[in-house]
């Protein structure tokens, strides 16, 4: 077994401390069990290292991805820097470029490509720059210099001509990763100093973006939410007296007094399983919240097994196969946006026409035991807005919830009908932040059921 | 005995029980030996999870092997497999223990019935906690082990050889049920009221298994180690085919594989699962196809793709490509 250089801890240290900064959870027991795994791997291999690393530090999908950017980017600037220090450089790297025959090299390059060998495509990567770095030194923007030796390789994922195959997209990604790192520790080189570290770009985590909103911000508000729907309601499920007796826990307990059943047990109560039909206005009136609303509208899919959404503007349209299907939320933003079918001639809200198709596809299924949640500002821009049919629907359903992402003050104002649809409701909430949200889960799911026991 | 009931994390360099691989390479052969490909993250976390003394976390899409890779660990280790089935509602009198209410009846009624120890009746409490404990006491023996009724967890802790313990889907049980494991996760003891605690005798390998329905809570992920299995790479995923029905020509097998990954490409509903490419290989061997064209896709599709809807997918894009090599050979031919 090897010993640990006296430097590591240090550097692992800091190498969580900027993942904490980015936002993957990495408590001192995952520091730990890291420390502890690198104690049971041999780690001279670097893909060992990064596993034993990644299973005890990552411990989702998304922290790996994190880790997997900051990974290569920390032991990198660790190495380089640890290099500056001591004053250890390569010295004239380049040297020999101009000796090299063009042709041979590019096919070596496609060769390392196509065999997806990592070290030779190191090599191979110096030698590109060696022998296209020197024309105009280079522009000094790396990504450009990366781009400008790929074209001059001529590698593309799509075959060009019979003698040159395609590659494969990922590899040569690889390898451009192989230039851009060769590009950068030159750099370092010439100028003797690491480039400032930077927080990883929203771009390169690959979170959904929205110029309107910031999404991942919601996103962790929803992720929140969702743990707390998903055990909400459970709270009820205690050894609550129910109707039943429960003859096993009831035999259990006379135990205690010799086989005498003295104290009845009865059956917990099951929490109701609530059906959910969701509404969510799409329109362009609502847009700021409608990213909201979608994203509610994931987290409640997560959590509640019976849901069906709709999403509507002037028609109706189904999307419950898109929520089930699809776990990515941009995914299924943008499957909405294109397949959801609300497709319309004016772009305005039209709830009477909702309401009447909503009655007219779904009314058989309401019963007392659903719950139907519209979210919506309804604003009919001067339509008929049909309040006796939402009547007949907030009938059928057990309870009628409205979430309204407009302050209460603006309410009616307008071509807003929120007092005609209103009274129908079991209930009316303004909702535009999370907590908005939360008061209104309690609601639906810590079971208070107006009505019926 | 007493050395082996220690947790291996506390003695690191202690000699590892036998039968335990001692390097992630070995443990790669070890599994591949028993029918399981590990890829190497695969590998090295079922390593650590043994040398740490930690449980693994594996999480990952339908069908990617997850539930396998314990099974495939029981079997390399030559260890018992016991497995924890994990959904809605299931309770602690299902996951780790039970008293045997029939039999504990059974006890007290023949003590009563037997005139040589006082009836019981309602004196019983009082004598449970005043009572003289070298005396024959029903009350204090009807609640010893003899009347416990261990379900998988207290199995897994008590049993006298090392096992592997799967607990299969724990993202379809609550919060709740998490927080219960917590204890035998960390410490590997489990403790009943009645009795005091259940230390382990032996130290299991845990494997959990998760299809990510829902997010696990923290605590639970603190303890684990995280292993995200996908699906395997073409070439992986040929050798998992091959090593399965070896009858199967490398050609056909690299098509087959190669079909399967263009169908996981997809939007579906279920994409199919590296089972199913095993099942698919075989049922073509039995039909003793050589190649697959059109024809031979449409009639064993269903095979792999398992939803009305998703078959008129998967007929309508990959179904049309396939026709046209086989059309070209025919042209060729």
């Amino acid at each position: 077994m090897s010993r640990r250089p006296a430097g590591l801890a240090p550097r692992l240290l800091a190498f969580c401390e900027e993942l904490r900064g980015e936002g993957v959870a990495v408590g001192s027991s995952e520091i730990l069990d890291a420390f502890a795994a690198l104690e049971a791997v041999p780690w001279k291999q670097e893909e060992d290292f990064r596993e034993a690393l990644a299973a005890t530090i990552a411990k989702s999908q998304e922290d790996r991805r994190v880790f997997e950017l900051l990974f290569d980017r920390f032991f990198f600037r660790a190495s380089e820097a640890e290099a500056l220090e001591r004053g250890v450089g390569e010295g004239q790297r380049h040297e020999g470029g101009d000796r090299l025959d063009l042709d041979r090299l590019r096919e070596s390059v496609r060769q390392a490509i196509a065999d997806g060998r990592d070290g030779e495509m190191r090599d191979l990567a110096r030698l590109a720059i060696a022998a296209f770095g020197r024309r105009g030194e280079g522009s000094g923007v790396i990504g450009v210099d990366v781009q400008r030796i790929r074209r001059a390789l001529g590698l593309q994922s799509q075959a060009g001509s019979p003698e040159e195959p395609a590659l494969d997209r990922d590899q040569i990604n690889r390898f451009e990763r192989h230039l851009r790192r060769e590009l950068e520790r030159a750099l370092i080189e010439r100028t003797e100093k690491l480039p400032p570290s930077r927080p990883l770009a929203e771009l390169d985590r690959a979170l959904p973006t929205s110029p309107a909103q910031d999404l991942a911000a919601v996103h962790r508000a929803v992720a929140q939410l969702k743990r707390r729907l998903a055990t909400v309601g459970h709270e009820q499920r205690g050894r609550r007296r129910g109707a039943i007796v429960d003859v096993r826990r009831t035999m259990r307990a006379s135990l205690d007094t010799g086989g005498v059943p003295l104290r009845l047990k009865h059956r917990p109560k099951h929490p109701r399983r609530p059906e959910i039909y969701v509404l969510c206005d799409v329109s362009t009136s609502v847009t700021s919240a409608s990213v909201f609303f979608l994203s509610v509208l994931h987290a409640l899919h997560d959590s509640f097994r019976k849901l069906r959404s709709f999403v509507f503007i002037e028609r109706i349209s189904e999307v419950t196969d898109i929520f089930e299907r699809e776990r990515d939320f941009r995914a299924i933003s943008e499957r909405i946006g294109r397949e959801g079918g609300v497709a319309d001639v004016s772009g305005y809200t039209d709830y009477g026409r909702v309401w009447l198709e909503f009655l007219e596809q779904i009314v058989d299924d309401l019963g007392p035991r659903s719950t139907v949640i519209v979210l919506g500002d309804a604003r009919t821009n001067g339509r008929e807005p049909h309040p006796e049919v939402f009547a007949r629907v907030a009938e059928r359903a057990g309870r009628t919830f409205w979430l309204n992402p407009e302050p209460r003050l603006y309410w009616n104002y307008g071509d807003s009908v929120m007092a005609a649809y209103e009274p129908h409701c079991t209930a009316a909430f303004e909702c535009w932040t999370t907590r908005h949200l939360e008061e209104f889960v309690n609601v639906v799911a810590g079971g208070t059921p107006s009505g019926e026991a | 005995m007493a050395d082996d009931a220690q947790p291996v994390a506390s003695s690191p360099s202690a000699p590892e029980p036998a039968g335990f691989p001692q390097s992630v390479a070995e443990v790669r052969e070890a599994l591949g030996r028993v029918g399981y490909l590990a890829d190497e993250p695969a590998a090295l976390v079922a390593y650590l999870a043994q040398r740490l003394g930690k449980p693994i976390l594996v999480e990952g899409p339908a069908g990617v092997g997850k539930t396998e890779l314990a099974k495939a660990l029981s079997r390399a280790t030559g260890r018992q497999l016991i497995r924890l089935q994990c959904y809605e509602g299931l309770d602690e009198a299902k996951a780790l223990y039970e008293w045997n209410y029939r039999k504990q009846l059974l006890r007290i009624q023949a003590e009563s019935a037997d005139p040589s120890t006082p009836p019981g009746g309602s004196a019983g409490p009082d004598r449970q906690t005043g009572g003289d404990p070298r005396s024959p006491d029903p009350w204090a023996d009807i609640f010893s082990e003899e009347f416990l009724l261990t379900r998988p967890l207290l199995q897994a802790i008590a049993a006298t050889e090392p096992a592997v313990l799967l607990i299969d889907e724990i993202d379809k049980t609550d919060q709740e049920f998490e927080a219960m494991l917590l204890e035998v996760l960390s410490e590997f003891q489990i403790s009943i009221p009645e009795l005091g605690v259940i230390t382990a005798r032996t130290h299991p390998i845990v494997v959990l298994t998760s299809n990510n329905s829902r997010e696990l809570t923290e605590a639970l992920k603190r303890r684990c180690l995280y292993l995200w299995l996908d699906y395997p790479e073409v070439e992986r995923e040929m050798e998992i085919v091959r090593l399965h029905s070896p009858e199967i020509d490398e050609q056909l097998a690299r098509r087959l594989v190669e079909v399967v990954h263009m169908i996981r490409q997809l939007d579906l509903k279920k994409p199919p699962s590296i089972a199913e490419s095993i099942d698919w290989a075989r049922a073509l061997l039995l039909l003793g196809a050589d190649d697959l064209d059109r024809s031979v896709f449409e009639r064993t599709m269903s095979i792999i793709v398992k939803h009305r809807s998703d078959l008129d997918v998967v007929a309508e894009r990959v179904g049309l490509k396939l026709g046209e090599p086989s059309l070209g050979a025919e042209a060729a031919g």
